[in-house]
């Protein structure tokens, strides 16, 4: 039966997010947007305490909402979090039991500990097949060499804590997709440095680094999934496309993060206008909306409409469906729509909008990279348009 | 729980539903709108499938099914993805059934559910829209005043689907500033039906122009009795329509110019290989999808009789503008091809250009 209402449990552990938002990430929200780079010592050691109510990752419809509520408090502390990560959430789409085992286990302890994934180059985003970091077997060993950038919480995974990163690598470069694979490289592993820390335009509280591996050898199992690499011809890409399912599973919480940012300008905007007495008179007829309602009314759908895409994604997932198609519907729309609802959010506020008195211009700054990371809106589109199409990567480049 | 898979039965509904469709309404939509008229074997057959009547409790001589607005835009979306005009056809007498279903008084139960009952489809209708720029269905220029045991109806009304042909019409009317609805049977003094309006979508669709002339109803005949209705939830059920029929065009459009793309060979390939074609109609698809979601969302609301004017609202909105952008791309997609009346996408596009100003011609 098609039902949007939430079990009692959710709903409670959903209020519970929305709380610490309130008041734990509003409060510092201005600060660390400000003071990049340091360490919210004090907030990490807060958010340890959630993981009694399901922690801050996951994978199911709750989980998705308590992003949102999370990213309604402020994204980059959110992803500043500790927890798995994207890193966690490729083990466990593609882990043995063994691995999920070895590797996650420590995210239940009482350390604060992180999880990342590095898939990106400095010559390569988008077009992750061109990769050029090489993973070599010898005997028992992988021996990764190669450099990775824009490497989300990977500070954090490598160096401030017992975590891992997922890093993608080429174990055979002429067979193209097929020779890509994920591997597991825990934090203190000889041959792997944490360098640059980049300065970014929003979520200044989440770290963003490059990792360099130089001989970096790591254990035969870390690798996910099968090392063999099926040469039947170039095209036959079967198990990329299992490894790239990892993505069918994070972006949809991409798309509830979008969401968390673009729902945190539009409460601003309405309660701005309420202490104002300005009201949204939504049965009214569009020929008599002032075009401040207007404006306000598609900010709101635009949201509605990311948000319904989000929830069917993260729903099919805790069914067990295929999302591939839902989740990058879910995530192009919310990227773009969180990008939209918080610029119009500075536009119609004005001079509060563009303040950094208030937090308005920094969640238009946030929301940006929900266009971007985990695939660009132009990617996912493309992802979209092919299963809509019923095309190959060949019939739509 | 949240859940986004329609029940078993909704399933069944929903399939019989595209197959009418299918087999029926897309093979005449096109010759209905060039001629401006609908074959009654067609919506005869379609009154067999029960859509309207199915909901009517047993105690009124119908099936006593469950009345489900859900259930209701799963329905409107399949019959608006075979023609818009035809739906709005079939649809045309939950127009009255509907608010005496739910706000009626039991002696208007008793009077007129039984009437659509039988096997034959019975027209009837309501009268809401005004001949203005900026109609408001909450401030109304049409009035009802008592007058002894009688209410007198004054006014203009447009867009009044059937009414020529109408048993009865729900005639939506200010009473002391306040919308109310008001039951005027055929013939009664008073009503005129004007001429048949000439449109430039749902051409297959006959709509009248409807005047009021001190137009003598009892008082009995007010929707609700002393009560009245509640006219925003009918205003509610109705956007709640309109958003899925404008979901069922655009998806029309959408499948049509999709399947033309990936066939329609330029520069050597299919134009769909092309970003600039492939991501419109990938766009169309994820509109589309985000539309139906919220209409659902919203319906789900009102069968919880829960206040749902943001809901209906916001994806009434929605909707009119994504079927107007949706059914454009799909004349855009086909090019020349897509301004030929040989091809159907410029007969949605005329339709979806409709929605903004349909408020109140259908409900579910």
């Amino acid at each position: 039966m098609i039902d949007f209402e939430l079990s009692a449990e959710d709903k409670a552990t959903i209020e519970a997010a929305h709380k610490f938002a309130e008041e734990f990430m509003r409060p510092i929200s201005r600060y660390y947007d400000e003071h990049e780079h340091e360490e919210p010592d004090e907030f990490i050691q807060k958010s340890m305490g959630l993981r009694s109510q399901g922690g801050v990752f996951g994978l199911g419809v709750a989980a998705a909402l308590r992003v949102e509520e999370f990213c309604w408090g402020d994204a980059g502390l959110m992803l500043a979090m500790p927890g798995p990560g994207l890193g966690g959430a490729a083990v466990f789409a593609s882990g043995t039991r063994e691995q999920i085992g070895r590797f996650l286990t420590r995210y239940g302890e009482d350390q604060p500990c992180w999880g990342a994934m590095a898939m990106t180059e400095p010559h390569c985003g988008s077009d992750t097949a061109a990769i050029n970091t090489t993973a070599v077997r010898e005997g028992d060993e992988w021996v990764i060499n190669g450099e990775k950038i824009f490497v989300t919480a990977g500070k954090r995974a490598m160096e401030k804590s017992k975590g891992l990163t997922v890093v993608w690598a080429t174990v055979d470069k002429t067979a193209g997709r097929a020779g890509m694979k994920p591997f597991v490289v825990e934090a203190g592993t000889p041959g792997v440095k944490v360098e640059k820390q980049e300065k970014k335009l929003g979520i200044r509280a989440s770290d963003t680094v490059t990792l360099v591996f130089d001989n970096c050898r790591i254990p035969f199992e870390n690798i996910l999934g099968s090392p063999e690499v099926r040469k039947v011809d170039k095209t036959d890409t079967a198990g990329f496309k299992k490894a790239m399912a990892t993505f069918d599973a994070t972006r949809p919480i991409i798309a509830a993060m979008a969401i968390g940012v673009a729902r945190a300008a539009l409460d601003f905007v309405k309660e701005t206008l309420q202490k104002e007495g300005i009201e949204i008179r939504y049965g009214l007829p569009r020929q008599k909306l002032t075009a401040l309602e207007r404006d306000v009314m598609e900010m709101e759908s635009q949201y509605k409409a990311a948000k319904m895409l989000m929830l069917r994604a993260v729903w099919m997932m805790s069914q067990l469906q295929p999302n591939n198609l839902e989740s990058s519907m879910a995530k192009v729309k919310a990227g773009l729509a969180a990008t939209k609802i918080t610029q119009k959010a500075v536009e119609i506020l004005g001079p509060l909008g563009y303040s950094r008195k208030c937090l308005v211009e920094k969640w238009m700054r946030d929301a940006k990279i929900n266009d971007i990371f985990e695939g660009t809106g132009q990617i996912n589109m493309l992802v979209v348009a092919r299963r809509i199409l019923d095309f190959t990567r060949e019939q739509l480049k | 729980m949240i859940s986004f898979n329609p029940t078993e039965e909704q399933q069944m509904i929903v399939n019989m539903v595209k197959q009418f469709a299918t087999d029926e309404m897309r093979k005449i939509y096109r010759e209905c709108d060039e001629g401006g008229e609908i074959p009654q074997r067609v919506i005869d057959t379609a009154w067999g499938l029960g859509l309207v009547s199915s909901c009517i409790p047993e105690a009124y001589g119908g099936a006593g099914g469950e009345r489900s607005v859900l259930t209701g835009t799963l329905i409107a979306e399949e019959l608006a993805w075979g023609d818009l005009a035809i739906a709005m056809h079939i649809l045309c007498p939950s127009l009255f059934v509907l608010p005496i279903l739910e706000m009626g008084t039991e002696e208007q139960k008793k009077k007129y559910l039984p009437l659509f009952c039988g096997d034959k489809f019975t027209p009837a209708t309501a009268a809401l829209i005004e001949p203005r720029f900026n109609f408001d269905p909450n401030e109304l220029l049409t009035t009802a005043r008592r007058d002894g045991n009688s209410y007198l109806l004054n006014g203009e009304k447009c867009y009044v689907p059937l009414a020529a042909e109408a048993e009865a019409i729900l005639v939506y009317a200010a009473e002391n500033g306040q919308t109310q609805g008001f039951i005027v049977e055929k013939g009664m003094p008073g009503l005129e039906i004007k001429e048949r309006e000439k449109n430039m979508g749902i051409k297959a669709l006959a709509t009248y122009e409807v005047a009021l002339k001190d137009c003598r109803v009892p008082k009995e005949n007010r929707l609700g009795g002393d009560g009245g209705c509640d006219f925003n939830r009918l205003l509610n059920c109705s956007r709640v329509a309109l958003a899925a029929m404008a979901v069922g065009v655009a998806r029309a459009a959408f499948e049509y110019s999709r399947d033309y793309a990936k066939t329609r060979v330029a520069f050597g390939e299919p134009i769909a290989s092309r970003q600039a074609i492939a991501f419109m109609i990938a766009e169309m698809a994820i509109e589309i999808d985000a539309t139906r979601l919220m209409a659902w969302e919203a319906a789900w609301l009102l069968d919880k009789k829960q206040e749902a004017t943001r809901e209906s609202s916001l994806v009434k909105i929605y909707a009119d503008d994504m079927v107007l952008t949706t059914t454009d791309r799909g004349v855009q997609i086909l090019g020349g091809h897509g301004y030929i009346r040989e091809h159907p996408v410029e007969l949605w596009f005329r339709n979806g250009r409709g929605f903004a100003t349909f408020d109140g011609m259908a409900m579910v």
